[in-house]
C-alpha cells in the first residue's frame, strides 16, 4: 500500500536524534511489547509479512505520531481482534473473559525461546530458474497495490541494474495474504540520480532487495 | 515478572496509558493462554544482555585479523558467522558489505526497521525514526556530516535499503596504526554505528 511507512526520499521530518549509551529499551513496556510480538508471531499466530502489514496500516496520523513500540502495540491489538483471538472487551476489561483459541504452534512458552532468537529461513525451493542474472538492466514496475508490498515508491518506474541473486524466497507480497508463494530475489542497484535527479550526489548509489515481479527487463 | 515495574512510570503513581494498554493486552494473553508471561521475561532478557553489537564487533576483529576469514564473511556471511565458537547463533541471509578507501556503504531500512538483530542487538531509535529512514537513500552525505562523519567528495556511496529478509552488515575499514594488534583491542574499536555504515570505527589512539 502507498502508506505514510514507505518514507524514503521523503522530505521535513528534521534532524536525526541520537543518544549516546541507548539502552534496549527505554521502558519496562517497551520490551514487553516487543516479546508478545515475537513470542505470538513464533506461536504461529500470523507471519511476519501479515505483522508488517498491520502496522502499516495504520491511520497515517496514527503512525506518524507513535513511537516504534507504540506502533507496535497498536497493531498487534489490531491483529489480535481480527485473527478472533481476542476481543474488544477483553482489552477493555483487562482480562480474558473467554477461553482461548488453539494456535497453530500452541501456547508459547520457556521451552519455546529458542525459536524466537532466530529468524525463521525465508529461503524456498525455486519453481523455476531465475529471471535475470547479474548484470542486466531492469525497470521496477509502475505497481501500486494496495495490499502489503516491499517496492519502495521511491524506486518505481526507474531503471536500475541486478547485483546479486539472494535466492529463492517467501514473496512478502503473497504472504501477507496469507499465500504460500516463492519468488526470486534480487539485489538492484539504481544510481542516485536516475531516482533523485541530477542534481543529486553523483557518487550515490542506491539497492533495493527486488522480488521478480517487482521487475521488468529492460 | 518484568511487568511488576511500578517505579517505572512517567509521572508520579500513575501507569501512563500506554502502560495501562501493554499490561491489560498481556494480561489478556496470559489469562486465554496463548503466552506465559516467564517466557516473556525471557526474550526481553535475552536483547538486554545477550544480544547486542559486542557480536557484531567480533566479527569485524576476526575480519581484521583473518583474510581467509573475511572471505567467508563477504561470500557468505551466515555461514562464516555460524563458525565462530563465541556467536551462538545467527539466522539465515546475512550479507556482509565491505568498506575501502573509495566505496563507503551505509544501511537503512526505509519501509520498515529491518536490522541484523543477531549480530547488533536491537536497533537504536534513530535507525528506526523518519528522519533517518526518509533521507538515508537520497541524502547519505548529508546524514552522514550530520553524524560528524565527512567522507572525501570522490568516496562512491553506496546505500543498501532492506526491504527484504536479507540483512546487512558493514564491514568498516581497519583503523590505521593497529598492525600486529590481537582481536579483543580490535573489536573494542568497533562501533556499532561503523557496522550499520553510519559512522566510523574508533581511531587506535581514541581510548577505547
Amino acid at each position: 500500500m502507498d502508506g505514510v511507512h514507505d518514507m524514503g526520499g521523503m522530505d521535513g521530518f528534521g534532524q536525526i536524534v541520537r543518544e549516546s549509551n541507548e539502552p534496549a529499551f527505554h521502558k519496562a513496556w517497551e520490551g514487553r511489547v516487543m516479546a508478545m510480538n515475537r513470542a505470538l508471531g513464533a506461536a504461529g499466530a500470523w507471519n511476519i509479512d501479515m505483522a508488517r502489514f498491520s502496522r502499516e496500516a495504520l491511520p497515517p496520523a496514527v503512525y506518524l505520531s507513535s513511537s516504534y513500540y507504540q506502533r507496535w502495540q497498536l497493531a498487534l491489538e489490531l491483529l489480535l481482534i481480527d485473527r478472533g483471538l481476542i476481543d474488544a472487551d477483553e482489552l477493555a476489561a483487562g482480562q480474558g473473559l473467554r477461553p482461548g483459541k488453539r494456535l497453530r504452534r500452541g501456547k508459547f512458552t520457556t521451552a519455546d525461546l529458542d525459536r524466537v532468537m532466530t529468524r525463521p529461513c525465508c529461503a524456498r525451493p525455486p519453481d523455476a530458474p531465475a529471471r535475470f542474472t547479474p548484470g542486466d538492466q531492469v525497470r521496477a514496475k509502475n505497481i501500486h497495490p494496495r495490499t502489503h508490498t516491499r517496492l519502495p515508491r521511491y524506486v518505481r518506474g526507474h531503471t536500475g541494474i541486478v547485483e546479486r541473486v539472494q535466492g529463492c524466497h517467501v514473496f512478502p507480497d503473497a504472504s501477507a495474504l496469507g499465500k504460500p508463494e516463492a519468488q526470486w530475489l534480487y539485489t538492484v542497484r539504481f544510481q542516485g540520480q536516475e531516482l533523485w535527479g541530477k542534481e543529486t550526489d553523483p557518487t550515490l548509489t542506491v539497492s533495493v532487495e527486488a522480488f521478480e515481479p517487482y521487475l521488468d527487463p529492460q | 515478572m518484568a511487568q511488576a515495574d511500578g517505579h517505572d512510570h512517567e509521572s508520579g503513581s500513575e501507569l501512563s496509558e500506554i502502560e495501562l494498554r501493554v499490561r491489560a493486552l498481556e494480561t489478556v494473553l496470559t489469562e486465554k493462554g496463548y503466552v506465559d508471561p516467564n517466557a516473556l521475561d525471557l526474550i526481553v532478557e535475552a536483547y538486554e544482555t545477550k544480544i547486542g553489537p559486542h557480536i557484531g564487533q567480533r566479527v569485524i576483529a576476526r575480519a581484521w585479523s583473518d583474510p581467509a576469514f573475511k572471505q567467508q564473511l563477504l561470500d557468505d556471511a551466515t555461514q562464516a558467522v555460524r563458525t565462530l565458537t563465541e556467536v551462538n547463533r545467527v539466522s539465515d541471509h546475512l550479507v556482509a558489505v565491505e568498506n575501502t578507501p573509495t566505496l563507503h556503504n551505509i544501511v537503512v531500512c526505509t519501509l520498515c526497521s529491518c536490522y541484523p538483530w543477531d549480530v547488533l542487538g536491537l536497533p537504536p531509535v534513530w535507525y528506526k525514526s523518519a528522519p533517518y529512514r526518509s533521507r538515508a537513500v537520497k541524502d547519505p552525505r548529508g546524514v552522514l556530516a550530520e553524524f560528524g562523519v565527512t567522507l572525501p567528495a570522490d568516496t562512491k556511496i553506496r546505500v543498501w535499503d532492506s526491504t527484504a529478509e536479507t540483512r546487512f552488515l558493514v564491514v568498516p575499514m581497519r583503523p590505521a596504526g593497529t598492525e600486529g594488534w590481537a582481536e579483543d583491542p580490535l573489536a573494542s574499536l568497533v562501533t556499532r554505528d561503523s557496522m550499520i555504515g553510519a559512522g566510523l570505527p574508533k581511531a587506535a589512539t581514541e581510548p577505547a
